[in-house]
């Protein structure tokens, strides 16, 4: 008896009692579709940072202020209480170090910007004159401030699209006055929408002014939190990494065994951190997902042997003429197989439906995974054959005599 | 009956030098103890038989005699704990479960009393079954299946299911199921015990008809007297033992008895 033969034994059997064979997949529907949405989630939310970061650049370079552990004491990178890092090391970096091409500093501060009767809380970065080429993030309309502005201290801003909608309402920004602490700004620029980060941040709401404009007319100080350095190519930001800390060592006389006072981190870092984190919350919702397909399984066990017993009337019969016991196991298992399986199918087809849902419904970018649906297949062909293994043996052991006389 | 004794016999009572027809069965000693807790059951204690081709044979005896267990040792369902089997030249009392799984697929037809069909599942897809076990490729075996239920009366029936079928319909499916594989014996257990006495005497039809112009050798196991009168030899079990064998003297004719029975039931009514 070749397995074809028995795949449709198999076949008639579920066709007999469909409704229970309907409920019993129901079981591993739902565990392989919820496998494939979750995943397809976690993935999409990876897919979605690893754009951003290659929208950002692979060859940007963070220096920041202060580092994680600083004597056994840990502080905030960027923590606007340290002094060790200014515009001298930022300049030094810039001119001594060949693998960096541009450098921009910023300085936080946030502030009320008023414009006639309107007016609009929200964060101004200093920066400097580079920033949107280091950061691939350009202007819309106007132009950025230039080099002039900043040895000036200029009071010129580039505004984010929120601002400019909600200080000037359709109208066009540029040209206008905008006052910041009772100080007049012009607007000179408004910046490419940009939308929201992968926290739900709207990246928009934004104000640029040259950082020696913040520094000097904002905040009264000359504090510098975090620079961004941009790398010659993606390949050199090893090597640029490396300068950086020497020179900053360096410049700060630091001595071989004392720790940095500043941290350098390159793009790559923080993908591989975001990745990671990403990783676990994919494996987390996958993992409660699979939880559901365990579930399901224990569900067609169950129904299998309530089925071995119901029928043993019948493997007696097939024993009686002819069917070998391991006939009797494999048109057992593959019925349990083909349950499981056929759930699993169906389970990919709704899990596909939901993944192409979600992102209209909810919002949520989400990658549809082929490693899924091929886990998804291969896992419901091991549910099958783990749980209807012992239902199965367990037909396979009937006496045809006794099996036969079963009322 | 006289003149169908004739027609059958010549050639076997008529040329003295030609040998017997070789042996379907032949038991030799066969013991059946079972095991039950501490107390041993002597189901069978020294069973010895030769049943040749183109038999029909009666099985009977009471409950308890060991007619049932010499049964499942025929079929090949059970082993005898001592003495041997040998069936269509194959020893077969030492043969392990596949093999006998194998033998009952290919030299052995069985009727039940119970007709023991599979429920929803149609007429001739219920005669394919054995054909499966036996590895006969598709075209040949639906063929197979609905020459074997034509064999028996049932052609135009073929896709109904059991629930369909009348009781006789039903026990003549399982005819053409034990008959499909072209086996060496067919066993009949019990064949008519949930049957009325017409179609009981329908189905001994069918059987007689089987051995006389198939030549199938054929094993009833029954308990009612007038049933055994149907077969040409009547083996009586009683404690394990063979009590009688003999040649019955007048066997019952059932084509015959059909002629001048009043037809009960349509037979080909319309489920």
């Amino acid at each position: 008896m070749n397995l074809l033969m028995i795949i449709r034994v198999a076949f008639r059997a579920l066709q007999r009692n469909k409704m229970r064979a309907a409920l019993t997949m129901l079981g591993i529907i739902i565990g392989v579709s919820a496998v494939v949405a979750m995943v397809s989630i976690g993935q999409g939310a990876q897919a979605a940072v690893a754009a951003q970061i290659d929208s950002i650049g692979t060859n940007l370079l963070f220096v920041s202020a202060g580092a994680q552990n600083v004597g056994g004491v840990r502080s905030g990178t960027g923590d606007t209480g340290t002094n060790t890092l200014t515009v001298e090391d930022l300049d030094a970096i810039k001119r001594e170090v060949p693998s960096v091409s541009m450098v921009t500093p910023t300085v936080n501060s946030r502030g009320q910007l008023v414009s006639g009767n309107m007016n609009w809380n929200t964060s101004i970065q200093g920066v400097s004159e580079q920033y949107p080429e280091v950061r691939k993030w350009m202007v819309q309309s106007g132009e950025f401030f230039t080099e002039s502005d900043v040895r000036t201290a200029g009071r010129v801003l580039v505004i984010g699209q929120t601002i400019a909608d909600n200080l000037f309402a359709g109208g066009d920004p540029i040209g206008q006055t905008v006052r910041v602490q009772n100080l007049p700004f012009r607007v000179i620029g408004v910046m490419v929408k940009k939308g929201q980060d992968q926290q739900g941040r709207d990246q928009d709401d934004i104000a640029f002014s040259p950082y020696t404009t913040v520094q000097k007319k904002i905040l009264g100080s000359p504090r510098l939190q975090i620079a961004y350095v941009s790398a010659v190519s993606p390949d050199a930001t090893y090597t640029a990494q490396q300068q950086i800390t020497e020179l900053l060592r360096q410049r700060h006389k630091l001595n071989a065994n004392d720790p940095d006072d500043f941290t350098v981190r390159n793009m790559s870092d923080i993908a591989e951190a975001a990745n990671e984190t990403n990783n676990t919350m994919t494996m987390l919702l996958a993992c409660i997902a699979g939880v559901s397909l365990l579930v399901g399984g224990i569900g067609i066990m169950n129904i299998m042997l309530v089925s071995v017993t119901e029928r043993t009337r019948e493997i007696g019969i097939r024993m009686a003429i002819g069917a070998r016991s391991s006939a009797v196991k494999s048109q057992f298992l593959i019925e349990s197989i083909v349950l499981s399986l056929m759930g699993g199918s169906i389970g990919i087809l709704l899990g596909v439906g939901v993944s192409l849902a979600i992102p209209k419904m909810l919002g949520w970018p989400t990658l549809i995974s082929t490693m899924a649906i091929v886990g998804s297949v291969v896992f419901s062909i091991a549910v099958g054959v783990f749980f209807g293994y012992y239902p199965a043996r367990k037909a396979a052991a009937l006496d045809p005599i006794d099996a036969l006389r079963y009322e | 009956m006289q003149a169908i004794q004739e027609i059958t016999k010549p050639d076997l009572s008529g040329l003295h030098l030609v040998p017997e027809p070789r042996p379907v069965i032949q038991l030799e000693h066969i013991h059946k103890t079972y095991t039950m807790g501490d107390v041993q059951v002597h189901a069978l204690r020294g069973v010895s038989l030769t049943i040749r081709e183109g038999e029909f044979v009666a099985i009977m005896g009471a409950s308890g005699s060991g007619k049932s267990t010499t049964m499942n040792i025929l079929g090949c369902l059970d082993r005898p704990t001592k003495g041997s089997y040998i069936l269509d030249g194959q020893d077969v009392s030492e043969m392990t479960k596949d093999e006998r799984a194998d033998i009952r697929s290919r030299k052995i037809g069985f009727v039940f009393q119970g007709f023991n069909l599979l429920s929803r599942t149609s007429a001739v897809e219920n005669v394919e079954l054995p054909m499966l076990y036996a590895g006969v490729s598709g075209s040949q075996r639906h063929a197979r299946a609905m020459a074997s239920l034509a064999a028996v009366g049932l052609a135009g029936r073929e896709q109904n299911h059991p629930n369909q079928l009348s009781g006789g319909q039903q026990q003549r499916v399982a005819v053409a199921r034990a008959l499909v594989n072209n086996p060496a014996l067919i066993l009949a257990d019990e064949p008519t015990g949930n049957l009325d006495s017409r179609t009981a005497v329908e189905v001994m039809e069918i059987f007689q008809r089987l051995n006389r112009e198939r030549g199938i050798t054929l094993i009833l196991v029954t308990h009612e007297q007038d049933i055994a009168q149907y077969a040409k030899r009547v083996i009586v079990f009683k404690d394990g033992k063979i009590r009688k064998d003999y040649q019955v003297e007048d066997q019952r004719n059932a084509a015959e008895e059909l002629k001048n029975l009043p037809v009960i039931e349509d037979d080909d009514e319309d489920e």
